[in-house]
């Protein structure tokens, strides 16, 4: 159940001190594009915030986005944060397990009808589908993702398989999986995505929800603007050497040694819009241009679907070499006979040739 | 096509094949059409080879005789000013060479962005001088047809798209990619049916010209 304590107090049980909460306070004002004079009011909001209940479904999902948020560094405020608003249900983290588990989320519905928050991870099988690709206790996740979302606040779509269908949306996409907002159209989306998302923009979705009560500016993917409102490209360190036209075009030549530009090896950047670049990942020490690697794209819809990941983004995905060789064979043929054609009826025309006297012209006349 | 990621999936996939497909058959009806057809035999005898003054002529024809600028400086100048930096943009920019590389597997080095960038920016000067020219100069605005406008419509496009989607200028970036290879697609299906076939035909009727000029044993 959502616990009565206030973030403060909670936060204060698990060692964390003011220093450090100051610290994050100051990292989420800062992420949210926010003065910096904001500090002080988002730790004071925080500190007073009684942390709403959180339901976390799971459906279509490789749990990949609870490893990120849980394994990503520990101790920091931003799990410890989570640890307590999410563990009214949560599949992973629950220690409750059948009927006890779903009676834990009836009850948390029960008790915070209107105010809780529902986290999804996975996409699901949607209407007109075999809904037994994915259930829960004997329940299609269409059904329990529409019971519990209607006393909701707000859902939070975690990961790009809850947000835009994912990785079991892939072609021929075989469960006819949808995201979370092709199915619900009354409460406010919050799409997190991201193959899995960074766990601070997690957490700082949830701070600024628990701070101002609202949710946040979002793009047109209903994605918070002050983490996916700037590309990879636009952020990104090597993004000199793109401007210098200096590229890697192996992974072992002299440009990869020399940190340049992934472009050519199919960095995905430029049509990529992330926090990757500024807040980097495993307590910000890397990410994965800066390990050398090109960026895959994984935080918009249809990545999955959009060619190779290592081949440059101006690469079409259709196999053009094959259309162009048969288009172009086509072509030549319907020039041959169209000159063959003209020729016939050049031919025609000498063969048919009546030549015409002064004498039989005048007699016409 | 309800976000704009699927737009550029769309540009990139089948819109690409459909438009690379009209224009290839396009084209090379066109081109066997007039390899095939050739010219009316010539039975007299030849005085010099046809080879050499042909293929000279396919270039000596890009210069304009001092004649023709100076009765037409402008014409020479700005044509030659936005056809270079089409050409220069088209084939030395690096992604420009990726697309290339995956279509017919041969690659070159190209330019640095920024120069691509200012050529870029002379290009679409040098266009919009050539449009406003044909509007402003009596001769011109009576001979201009449809197909004209077109076909200025069409490369205009091509590169001012380009130009938005290098500098970001659209937001999402997926978008203004998608409208740039979308316009590019516009290009190269109205190609084999207007006036824009002159990127191939040009040469081809230059090399004849040189050709019938050096059998004859003639300077062309």
């Amino acid at each position: 159940m959502a616990t009565q304590k206030t973030l403060g107090e909670s936060l204060r049980e698990h060692g964390v001190t003011r220093r450090g909460f100051l610290k994050f306070c100051a990292a989420t004002a800062s992420m949210m594009a926010l003065p910096p004079t904001m500090t002080s009011a988002i730790a004071a909001a925080l500190e007073k915030a009684r942390r709403p209940s959180v339901i976390w479904l799971s459906f279509q999902e490789c749990t990949g986005c609870t490893e990120s948020l849980t394994r990503s560094h520990s101790p920091t405020v931003e799990n410890l944060i989570l640890d307590v608003i999410s563990l009214d249900y949560h599949h992973t983290l629950q220690a409750a397990s059948g009927d006890a588990a779903e009676e834990a989320r009836l009850a948390a519905m029960k008790e915070n009808w209107g105010s809780y928050l529902v986290v999804v991870d996975g996409s699901l099988p949607g209407p007109g589908s075999n809904m037994g690709y994915s259930t829960i206790a004997g329940h299609s996740n269409l059904d329990i993702l529409k019971e519990t979302v209607e006393g909701a606040a707000a859902v939070v779509a975690v990961g790009t398989c809850a947000a835009f269908g994912g990785l079991p949306r892939a072609f021929p996409n075989p469960t006819g999986a949808v995201a979370v907002q092709d199915i619900i159209t009354n409460k406010p989306i919050i799409n997190v995505s991201g193959c899995p998302p960074i766990p601070t923009v997690i957490t700082g979705v949830l701070a600024q929800y628990l701070t101002f009560g609202t949710l946040p500016e979002m793009d047109d993917y209903k994605r918070p603007l002050a983490f996916f409102g700037q590309s990879i490209h636009d952020r990104c360190y090597r993004r000199p050497f793109y401007d210098k036209g200096l590229f890697a075009e192996t992974f072992d030549d002299e440009g990869a040694k020399a940190g340049w530009c992934l472009y050519r090896l199919g960095c995905k950047g430029p049509s990529t819009y992330n926090a990757c670049a500024t807040m980097r990942w495993n307590a910000g020490t890397s990410w994965p241009v800066e390990s050398g690697h090109p960026c895959l794209g994984c935080s918009e819809p249809d990545f999955w679907d959009a060619g190779g990941f290592y081949q440059a983004l101006s690469v079409p995905t259709a196999n053009a070499t094959h259309t162009l060789a048969v288009a172009g064979i086509a072509g030549a043929v319907v020039g041959g006979v169209a000159a063959a054609v003209a020729k016939k009826q050049q031919q025609h025309a000498v063969a048919d040739r009546e030549p015409v006297t002064i004498e039989q012209l005048e007699q016409r006349l | 096509m309800s976000n704009p990621m699927e737009f550029l999936l769309w540009t990139k996939g089948p819109m690409f094949n459909w438009a690379i497909a009209i224009f290839a058959l396009g084209m090379l009806a066109r081109l066997v059409e007039i390899f095939w057809l050739g010219r009316k035999t010539n039975y007299a005898e030849a005085r010099a080879s046809e080879w050499g003054p042909g293929f000279r002529t396919m270039i000596t024809r890009s210069f304009a005789d001092p004649g023709t600028f100076k009765r037409s400086g402008f014409d020479v100048l700005v044509g030659w000013i936005w056809h270079l930096g089409f050409i220069l943009v088209l084939f030395l920019f690096i992604p420009h060479i990726e697309l290339i590389k995956s279509v017919f597997g041969v690659a070159w080095p190209g330019l640095p962005n920024p120069v691509i960038d200012a050529i870029s920016a002379v290009t679409l000067v040098g266009l919009v001088a050539a449009l406003v020219h044909r509007l402003m100069h009596p001769v011109k605005q009576h001979l201009s047809t449809f197909e004209d406008y077109l076909t200025w419509g069409v490369t205009f496009l091509v590169v001012i798209t380009g130009y938005l989607a290098y500098h970001r200028l659209v937001n999402p970036y997926p978008l203004v990619l998608g409208l740039h290879i979308l316009s590019v697609e516009i290009f190269l299906i109205v190609l084999p049916f207007t006036k824009l076939t002159h990127m191939f035909t040009a040469f081809i009727a230059r090399w004849y010209n040189g050709a019938i000029f050096g059998r004859k044993g003639v300077q062309s």
